[in-house]
């Protein structure tokens, strides 16, 4: 029997985790595997596949339509993730500042948005959004009715107005993060800061900003991933309409394998939104919660 | 601690190890085989489990199954109709996964056009019902134009003509419906000819009305409208060429002129303003509620109309170009047809089903549920006045041969194309001549590839 310090790591370790690492295997690793495979084939989902090489992913980055896309996805990565971001920010800032009445009360005013199913958001963001919706209502009661549309079907503003629904989505989850990360900042550095003559905008800089370093990378992270994996909200809303307007790579994927008969080109648009997926969420680290 | 690295990488390469074995897809090639002789005795088949998917899960339509289904088990006690109903998208997304699985279903609704059911034809995994047909003279049922849109040749490349691959139990025909009391308040007649339709638009329109109600934030909707213009400088053999693929293009002058016809509609304000962002769905209800003097639909807004409005909504087929002219061309055809597996092991047992669905009496069901029948009922009559317009519409349509198929047949991406190059052509984003290149290229590039 040799003797061992305790904590040093035993061979049967890899025993425990092995349930959880079938599971990560069957349900996440194959299926990943599985769909990089596919991806290096023309194939319609029904007769015998032909192999493509890496023509779909030519395919994936040259096509216009395609490229389109992803562009979508950039801008709705501003939507999801830095306006969200920002304005939780400014929430979060006020809110540490003068704790105001009923704090609790508008933070789960603000997070509900999170808790509700996309399909029911979608549903309403549609009415707001409709010919006869309430913003539009609103335009024509302040005599600006001539502005009034149908939001989603207007080439011009589909995106941004889906946009939105996101942010108004995301703000929660940012907001929640945040006012976490903001009580474990030392009252000291505030009262500090306050000595020496800091307003509200120098005291964000200097004691807020640095302090949710962490929750604003997990933020990022976890809104930059909702907006390029965004799906749901445009099948809802748009069908990636008005003409394409409103596609995004997700939508794509979805398109491609189920409506058209793309297998191979819905995985390969899969696999490249995973990798794009992975770097920005790894930039986002490296630069925002590098200190983490 | 690179173990679990290595732990990882082990477990990466095993699954590769798994998936690389074929093409995928290969392994999986079932050859249709034609029943050499037919049975149509299924009564002595012994007990049959028959597993049927359906998308006819709206209204009458979900009735219409099930009364129907239940009257098959009365006729033969031995076999259990197992009845899956999606509606159309969940359906029409699900049905390639299953047909190319082990256990497919014996009986599927599978959608006409080169999306599904050509697909479907290609890979081997529908049963051609020639023998059927012959036994139960299936083709002897419908118009010609309506068989046409449910035959394939056998790779799967040609619609229109091959092989009968599916019978459907209803019918569609694109035509107008219109609303009696604006039509009296503005003080018109139902139009008689399509310039005389066009002279009631600008009526109406002066009348502060808003002339056709039309939401197509959808994309697909607009093709019926368009469809409409094209029967009016088109005719119905150069639109069946197109469609299917055998001569003609989107470019061609009639195609332009009627993509420009619906700008000037849309320029003119003959649509609701905000037609791009109106959902399809809410049509019936906006304009049971006044909005529009006029809905180009097909029978699937009827009974929703009827049930809404009564007597006060009525249906016609699009009118002729000037009084006198022939009838033109519209969308329509067959509603989405039954079709067998190859895999289904008791394929007589589906043919004698398929038989019994699109008989004179199963016909009268579907009347009676509010559908419109696509072959000829025993003795039903439709209950409602616009119910009674529809069915006629489809009679004067399918006996005057008059239907041309949904345009978005054309390709397996045409609906998202064509769609959308008419979205924009009535934002007037794109020229018509532009959007129509759009659409061309996506046609051009199926084409070639098949």
């Amino acid at each position: 029997m040799s003797a061992r310090p305790p904590g040093e790591p035993r061979r049967v370790g890899y025993l425990y985790v092995l349930p959880a690492l079938v599971v990560y295997a069957l349900f996440l690793l194959y299926p990943l595997l599985h769909g990089a495979y596919l991806s290096l084939f023309h194939w319609d989902g029904l007769t015998v596949g032909t192999w493509a090489g890496l023509g779909n992913y030519a395919q994936a980055l040259g096509d216009p339509e395609l490229r389109g896309a992803f562009w979508h996805a950039v801008v709705l990565l501003f939507f999801y993730a830095i306006l969200p971001c920002c304005i939780a920010f400014v929430l979060v800032s006020a809110m540490a500042r003068s704790r105001p009445r009923g704090l609790t009360f508008f933070r789960t005013v603000l997070f509900l948005p999170q808790v509700v199913a996309m399909v029911a958001v979608a549903v309403a963001w549609q009415w707001i959004y409709s010919d006869h919706g309430p913003i539009n209502g609103a335009l024509r009661l302040a005599g600006l009715g001539g502005l009034a549309r149908g939001w989603l079907g207007d080439f011009d503003w589909a995106l941004p107005s889906v946009g939105l629904i996101g942010t108004w989505v995301e703000i929660g989850l940012a907001m929640v993060l945040f006012l976490a990360g903001v009580q474990k900042i030392p009252r000291e550095l505030y009262e500090a800061a306050r000595v020496d003559g800091a307003g509200a905008v120098r005291e964000f800089f200097a004691v807020t900003l640095p302090g949710l370093r962490r929750e604003l990378a997990v933020a990022l992270t976890l809104t930059t991933v909702a907006a390029l994996r965004n799906f749901d909200l445009i099948y809802l809303t748009s069908g990636g309409g008005p003409g394409d307007a409103t596609k995004v790579p997700a939508y794509e994927v979805y398109d491609r394998a189920f409506n058209t008969g793309e297998v191979g080109l819905a995985c390969a648009i899969g696999i490249v939104i995973a990798a794009v997926v992975f770097a920005v969420t790894a930039g986002i680290n490296r630069l925002v919660g590098e200190r983490a | 601690m690179r173990k679990p690295i290595v732990v990882l990488a082990s477990a990466a390469a095993m699954a590769l190890a798994a998936v690389s074995a074929c093409a995928p897809g290969s392994g999986n090639e079932p050859k249709p085989k034609p029943p050499s002789s037919v049975n149509t005795d299924i009564a002595k088949d012994g007990p049959v489990t028959l597993t049927v998917w359906d998308q006819e899960v709206l209204g009458g339509q979900n009735e219409q199954m099930e009364r129907l289904n239940a009257a098959f088990h009365a006729k033969y006690p031995n076999v259990t109709i197992k009845r899956v109903s999606r509606s159309f998208s969940d359906l029409e997304k699900t049905v390639r996964l299953a047909l190319s699985g082990g256990n497919p279903p014996d009986v599927v609704e599978a959608n006409q056009g080169y999306g599904v059911m050509a697909a479907l034809v290609k890979a081997g995994v529908l049963l051609p019902l020639d023998a059927y047909d012959k036994v139960y003279g299936f083709r002897g049922r419908y118009p010609a134009g309506v068989s046409q849109l449910n035959s394939v040749t056998p790779d799967g490349r040609t619609i229109g003509s091959g092989s009968l691959y599916g019978v459907a139990m209803t019918g569609e025909a694109v035509g107008i419906y219109y609303n009696t009391d604006k039509l009296a308040e503005i003080g018109i007649q139902p139009p008689i000819s399509f310039s005389q339709f066009e002279q009631d638009l600008s009526l109406a329109k002066g009348k502060g009305e808003t002339p056709v109600y039309f939401a197509n934030l959808e994309k697909f909707p607009a093709i019926h409208e368009f469809g409409v213009l094209l029967g009016q400088v088109s005719n119905k053999s150069a639109l069946r060429n197109l469609v299917f693929g055998e001569g003609g293009a989107w470019t061609d002058g009639p195609v332009i002129q009627a993509a420009q016809r619906l700008q000037l509609w849309a320029q003119s304000g003959y649509f609701p303003k905000s037609v791009n962002a109106g959902k399809y769905n809410d049509s019936p209800s906006a304009f049971a509620k006044g909005e529009g003097v006029f809905l180009i639909g097909g029978p699937w807004f009827a009974a929703d109309l009827a049930a809404k409005m009564g007597s006060k909504v009525r249906f016609m087929l699009p009118p002729p170009p000037n009084t006198g002219d022939a009838q033109p061309a519209t969308l329509g055809g067959p509603g989405l047809p039954l079709a067998i597996t190859s895999k289904s092991k008791h394929p007589d047992v589906a043919a004698a089903y398929l038989n019994f669905m699109t008989s004179p009496q199963a016909m009268d069901v579907v009347v009676q549920t509010g559908g419109l029948p696509a072959a000829r009922p025993a003795s039903a009559e439709p209950a409602t006045p616009v119910g009674r317009d529809v069915l006629n519409a489809y009679r004067v349509a399918s006996d005057k041969d008059l239907l041309v198929p949904y345009l978005d047949y054309a390709t397996t991406t045409f609906l998202d194309t064509l769609g959308g190059a008419l979205q924009e052509v009535i934002a007037g984003r794109t020229s018509p001549a532009e959007a129509m290149a759009k659409a061309q290229r996506d046609y051009g590039a199926f084409l070639a590839k098949k």
